[in-house]
Order: C-alpha cells, then sequence, then structure tokens
C-alpha cells in the first residue's frame, strides 16, 4: 500500500510530461479541441465504421468489385501506394547509414517513422480487403512460394518488423531505456541492409504481380521488366515523399527542432539533385519499354495520352523541376518536383493495379464512396498518428541525453 | 564498432536463415510437378461446337452434382452472354448464325483445367491446387481471398463470392470424385450429342485431330487447348474461328513462366546485397576517417565516456 502510494504521484508525472505534454488533462483535452482535429477525428470515424460495415455486411456491399475487377480501391491506392510512398525509409536510411551521406541524418527518423506508419496502414487496408484475413497464418503452413504476393507478404512482414525496431529508437529515448536503446543502436547496420534488401524484393516484386497478366494489362504499362520499374520508382517516391513530408514537417513542428539545426533548403537542393537523376533514368526506362514491346502506334490512343500524361507530366516534368531547381539553388522548383512526383507514382500503382487493368471491358471500376472513405480514413489516421509521435518522441531532432547516437 | 559488428552478425545470421529458406521455396518457380510434362496422361475433355445442340442438360447436370441452383430457363437466357458465376459453374452460350449452313452455333464455357495454371501458381497459401490426374481443385479452408487467382487466369474463370461473409473463390471442379469412381463428369455424362468426350488427354488430342483431318473443309486446323497457356485439359475444336465462339486469343507459353525470371532474383539479392552494401558503409566510413570525421555510432561521445572511465 506504502509503496503505491508513494509511486502513484511519480506515475502521474511521467503520464503527464510524456503523455499530455506536461498539461494538465482538462488543459490537455482542451487544447484537442481544434477544428482540424475534429475533421480528422470525422474522417478516422467514418473509415472505421466503414470497415466495421465491410466485416458485418460483406465486401459486395461495401465496395465496388466485381468478378471483372477483383483488385480496387484498396490494393491499388491503401497497398500498392501505401508501401511506395513508404520507401524513404530505407532510402535515406541507406544513404545515411550505409553510404555516408551524413548531412541528411536530421531526416532519417521522420523517414523511417513515416516509413513505418505507411506499413502499418497498407497491412491494414490489405487485411479489409482479404475475403478472409484470418486464414493470414496459412501462408505458414502451406506457402505458395511460387507466388510473387508470396514474396510480397513475407518481405512486407520482415521489413515492418525491422522499421518497428529502428523507430523504436526514438521510443527508447523518449521512454529512458538506456540498456534496450544500446542494444539497438548495434544492430542498427544490420537492420539498415536488411531494410534495403527486403525493400529491393517486395518493392520489385509488387511490380512482379502483374507479370502474370499479360493480356488483361494494357501493352503500354504491361512489361517484362515491369519489376525494375517499381524498384527504380519506389526509390523516385522515396525521395520525393522525404522532400514533401520535410517542407510540411519543418514548419509544422518548427517548436520540436533543436539542437542540431537542418538546413532544410540545402537537404532538399541535394535531394533534387539524386532525385533529378533516378526520375530521369525512371523516364528513360519507360520509355525503353515502349520501344522494348514496340508500343509507339499506341502512344496516338486515348489510353497512350494518359500514358504520356502519367510519363511526361508527372515523371520527365518532375525530374526537370529537380534538375533545374538543384542547378539554379530555387528550392521551390525542387518541391514542385516532389510534389508532381509523390502524384504520379501514385497515379502509376493505381494505372497498373487497376485503370488500365482489364482496360478492354465494356464496364470500368469506380471505387465506391465506402472504399474511398476508408483510404481517406487511413491516410488521416497515418498524419494524426505522425504527429502525436513527433509532438512527444524525439523524431525531428534526437534527444539531447543521447548525444552522439547515429542513428 | 566492436560491439556494433557483433550486433550486426547476431541479427545478419537470424535474417540470412530466414531469407535462405525463403529464397531456396521462392526459386522453385517451375511448376511441373509430378505430372508428365505434356500431361498426356491427365484425363481431359473434348468439345466438338460442330455437334453441340445448345441444349444446355450440361448445365443442369453440373448444377445438380455440385449442388447449385438450377440453370435459369431457356426463354430467360436466350440471346444473352452469360458469364460463369459463383453459383453457375458452365455456360452454354449461342452465337450466330455465324456457321456455313446459317445456324447458331455453341460454346459451353468452364474451368480450362490448364496443365500450368496460372491460378494455382499464383495462390500464396496454395488453395489451389493442379492434381496428377488432371483436375484443378480449390481447398477453400486454405484460401485467405486475396483474389490473385483472378487477376492471373488468362481465361477468366475463377469467381468470387463477394456477397459472402466468409467467401469462396468458385469454379468448375471436373468432377474429381466422379473421375475417382470411374465416372465421366456430370456434364459430359448427359450430353446427348456426343459434342463432350471425355478421356485422356493424348487420345482425345488425336481424336480431335482425326476429326480435322477426315474433315478438312468443315473443321479450323486448330485444337483450342493443345497448346494455349501451355496446353489445357479441356480441348476445343470448331469449324468457326474461336474468337467467334467468344473464346479469348490466350498465347501458348505456360503463364507461369512469365514471373520466373523475378522469382529467381530474391536468392541474388539476398546473397549480393549484404556484401555490396557492407562494402560501400566501408568505404565511406573509411573517407569519413581520412577527412577525419566521426560518425561511428555513438562514436564521439563514447569515445569521450571510455577515457572518463579510464581516467
Amino acid at each position: 500500500m506504502a509503496s503505491t502510494a508513494l509511486t502513484a504521484p511519480a506515475r502521474s508525472d511521467w503520464f503527464r510530461e510524456k503523455i499530455l505534454l506536461g498539461m494538465d488533462l482538462r488543459t490537455y483535452l482542451r487544447s484537442l479541441a481544434t477544428p482540424l482535429n475534429a475533421l480528422a477525428a470525422v474522417l478516422i470515424g467514418l473509415g472505421f465504421t466503414v470497415l466495421v460495415y465491410r466485416f458485418a455486411a460483406g465486401l459486395a456491399s461495401a465496395t465496388n468489385l466485381s468478378q471483372a475487377q477483383p483488385w480496387g480501391l484498396w490494393i491499388g491506392f491503401d497497398m500498392m501506394s501505401g508501401i511506395v510512398l513508404a520507401a524513404g525509409g530505407f532510402t535515406l536510411g541507406s544513404a545515411v547509414h550505409l553510404f555516408g551521406m551524413h548531412e541528411y541524418h536530421p531526416i532519417v527518423r521522420p523517414a523511417i517513422l513515416t516509413a513505418f506508419l505507411g506499413y502499418v496502414l497498407a497491412v491494414v487496408g490489405l487485411m479489409a480487403d482479404l475475403g478472409k484475413p484470418w486464414n493470414f497464418f496459412n501462408m505458414m503452413l502451406t506457402p505458395g512460394s511460387t507466388s510473387a504476393l508470396f514474396e510480397v507478404a513475407c518481405c512486407v512482414l520482415m521489413y515492418t518488423t525491422v522499421l518497428l525496431l529502428e523507430f523504436l529508437v526514438p521510443v527508447f529515448e523518449w521512454l529512458g531505456w538506456r540498456k534496450v536503446h544500446a542494444r539497438l543502436e548495434q544492430a542498427m547496420l544490420a537492420l539498415t541492409v536488411l531494410s534495403v534488401v527486403f525493400s529491393t524484393m517486395h518493392q520489385s516484386a509488387l511490380g512482379s504481380l502483374f507479370l502474370i497478366a499479360p493480356a488483361k494489362l494494357h501493352p503500354l504499362w504491361y512489361s517484362p521488366y515491369i519489376f525494375i520499374f517499381f524498384f527504380i520508382s519506389a526509390i523516385c517516391a522515396g525521395i520525393s515523399m522525404v522532400i514533401v513530408e520535410g517542407s510540411l514537417t519543418h514548419r509544422i513542428f518548427q517548436h520540436r527542432i533543436t539542437g542540431a539545426h537542418a538546413d532544410m533548403n540545402k537537404l532538399q537542393l541535394g535531394l533534387g539533385k539524386a532525385g533529378a537523376i533516378v526520375l530521369f533514368a525512371y523516364f528513360f526506362l519507360k520509355l525503353q519499354g515502349v520501344a522494348e514491346g514496340e508500343h509507339w502506334d499506341l502512344l496516338l490512343t486515348g489510353w497512350g495520352a494518359w500514358f504520356l500524361l502519367e510519363t511526361v507530366g508527372f515523371v520527365l516534368v518532375p525530374s526537370l523541376l529537380y534538375g533545374y531547381g538543384a542547378r539554379y539553388k530555387r528550392v521551390k522548383f525542387v518541391r514542385a518536383g516532389a510534389v508532381l512526383t509523390v502524384i504520379g507514382i501514385v497515379l502509376n500503382r493505381l494505372n497498373v493495379s487497376v485503370i488500365a487493368y482489364n482496360w478492354d471491358k465494356p464496364t470500368h471500376y469506380v471505387p465506391s464512396w465506402m472504399e474511398v472513405s476508408v483510404s481517406i480514413g487511413l491516410v488521416t489516421l497515418g498524419v494524426v498518428a505522425f504527429r502525436w509521435i513527433a509532438n512527444r518522441m524525439p523524431i525531428m531532432s534526437e534527444d539531447p541525453n543521447f548525444a552522439g547516437s547515429e542513428f | 564498432m566492436k560491439l556494433s559488428r557483433r550486433g550486426f552478425l547476431q541479427v545478419a545470421g537470424i535474417a540470412g536463415t530466414a531469407a535462405a529458406g525463403l529464397g531456396a521455396s521462392t526459386a522453385r518457380a517451375s511448376f511441373h510437378t509430378s505430372l508428365d510434362a505434356k500431361g498426356e496422361n491427365e484425363n481431359a475433355m473434348l468439345v466438338d461446337t460442330t455437334l453441340c445442340a445448345g441444349c444446355r442438360g450440361c448445365e443442369a447436370a453440373c448444377a445438380e452434382a455440385n449442388g447449385l441452383p438450377a440453370p435459369a430457363s431457356d426463354e430467360a437466357v436466350k440471346g444473352a452472354r452469360r458469364e460463369t458465376a459463383p453459383e453457375v459453374f458452365t455456360v452454354v452460350n449461342a452465337f450466330g448464325p455465324i456457321g456455313h449452313d446459317g445456324d447458331d452455333r455453341f460454346a459451353k464455357r468452364q474451368c480450362m483445367h490448364c496443365l500450368e495454371p496460372a491460378c494455382a501458381s499464383v495462390c500464396m497459401v496454395r488453395a489451389l491446387d493442379k492434381t496428377p490426374t488432371g483436375p484443378v481443385v480449390y481447398h477453400g479452408e486454405r484460401c485467405l481471398g486475396c483474389r490473385y487467382c483472378m487477376v492471373a487466369c488468362p481465361f477468366e474463370v475463377p469467381k468470387y463470392q463477394y456477397d459472402k461473409l466468409a467467401p469462396l473463390v468458385r469454379k468448375c471442379t471436373f468432377c474429381p470424385s466422379r473421375q475417382a469412381e470411374g465416372k465421366k463428369p456430370a456434364c459430359a455424362s448427359v450430353c446427348p450429342t456426343g459434342a463432350l468426350t471425355f478421356g485422356k488427354r493424348r487420345a482425345l488430342i488425336e481424336l480431335a485431330k482425326g476429326r480435322i483431318y477426315r474433315n478438312p473443309e468443315k473443321y479450323l486446323h486448330h485444337v483450342y487447348g493443345e497448346h494455349e497457356a501451355g496446353g489445357t485439359d479441356w480441348l476445343y475444336i470448331s469449324d468457326v474461328p474461336f474468337e467467334q465462339l467468344g473464346m479469348k486469343a490466350v498465347r501458348d507459353e505456360p503463364y507461369p513462366d512469365k514471373v520466373q525470371g523475378a522469382l529467381s532474383a530474391p536468392p541474388f539479392v539476398m546473397t549480393l546485397w549484404p556484401p555490396l552494401l557492407m562494402g560501400l558503409y566501408a568505404f565511406s566510413k573509411r573517407r569519413d576517417a581520412l577527412n577525419g570525421n566521426h560518425h561511428e555510432p555513438g562514436g564521439a561521445a563514447a569515445e569521450a565516456k571510455k577515457e572518463d572511465r579510464h581516467g
């Protein structure tokens, strides 16, 4: 009894400092009542309600999926796009920890947190889409190892674990657990290597998924090298997401950035240079894909216009914006390039998995409002979770008590 | 750095073991199982579309054998192009008049039971499985409902119970239990015109080619299913182009082969990436050392602490 009486105030202090940001409960709750929070609550609540309804009433009542369109928004956006937009984790992690680009160290943690949240939400989206998600464990009992989806699932599972471990570094700093923090730091190099290994495999395997459907995917998007396209575009997406997210978070979390203050503009110009090169390589590869299949004539069709919009408007143009911005130190051009690239990569994933899939069918899939609301709800949840974590844990900068930490 | 390397080895060891297992299994991408390469001894079915009278007795027999709702009446389906569905494993559609005689032609649709089924090759829980005797069977209790089989099937056969809470993939089963009893599949057992012939695949291909050679003016010189998608256990002959019977022009090579190149990559990634990346890491560290920077984990601070302890 005596001991609880002694520890109770200490615990509540801890709760107040670590969770309530130093406010008492009432002040904290009042601080939450903002219009943006209300909007977020509505969006998340709606998405969650639809999810419950989907499991209570079945896929048919919540989605517009059909026999001709087995994969819709939840696969095309939540999973395919969710995973590719989370590629900043391994891209930046390897740049800093393996290739020695230490100047990017200040933005590794937000990139890894974004990646971790992105993967978790992608898995949630996938679970909503699976007809019988509770049978997931059969992947271990009767593994279908000839399936590209098996490779995706295994690697995503392992990479999400790696991301969780990488994310635990700031969590342990937040909690002040020095011992496990030190143990984890010893493993960080290996974790970074593993993040590249698993990412290479599953980012490209997401493209391999469609190798089996040569007659169903529009020839402009189908290529025997689609898995290489997917891997290279994942790096483009990773770099661009880091820029977009850096611009947003740097403004929003200004108060959290103490100590080693990063020159965000300089970093973004550097990332823009890398982005220009990788995006141009990707554009060239896409061109190569058209040449390889001799599909030049298809460029003059309606689908060709759509393909050109994706590859010129959202690959070549941002690549030039990146190049111009990096060359003439105009960070606004770099940021514009990043936004265009992010849109373009999402467009590419949607094109491959939903829009240009079964393109010659008379009727076309349009997602239901319920599918859209789940996707919006998940994205909102990701943003809210990021903000909650970044406001408490050493994400935007390291905990000064753990100074000298490389990771 | 000493500790860091040990940490690296520990984690890399665990991951390497797991990765090697994955690599070994994903490398086995070929879909030749115990059956012979051309499936000649598999049970198969020959559909002679010139003999089909469109009575739809096979539809009714299929529904009865599989416990499905009875097919709609003749009037209800006239002129409609029907697809198979979760509760309809086979349909006979009328096309025409397209024959030289100015008559309709009829084409039965159902699962083609490929020799190397795309659906089974992409199933990550092996819920779809090619049996040595021919049928591609489905294990609903394994299925997790990803619907990749539907994406993969070039014949657009697997159909999904979107309206069920524990939905299943549904398609023609090729009546494996009837086959095991030595009986014909339900559809073939009731066909009154001889349009459906059940037998060994090798014998049926000979039968089909015999009919074509004896009536070269009548038949197209093509056995649909002999090479399509690497060969199927359902074979068709016709006197009108197969496209006019609503049958897709499907490539000849086995579909699982298309993925093999990409699927053989993981072992290389797993063996080549780590040493390459560690090499780059060593390189960047050496560069740092030459530049006089310390960027090791816990570098300067840890160093200072050690000094303290010694002091």
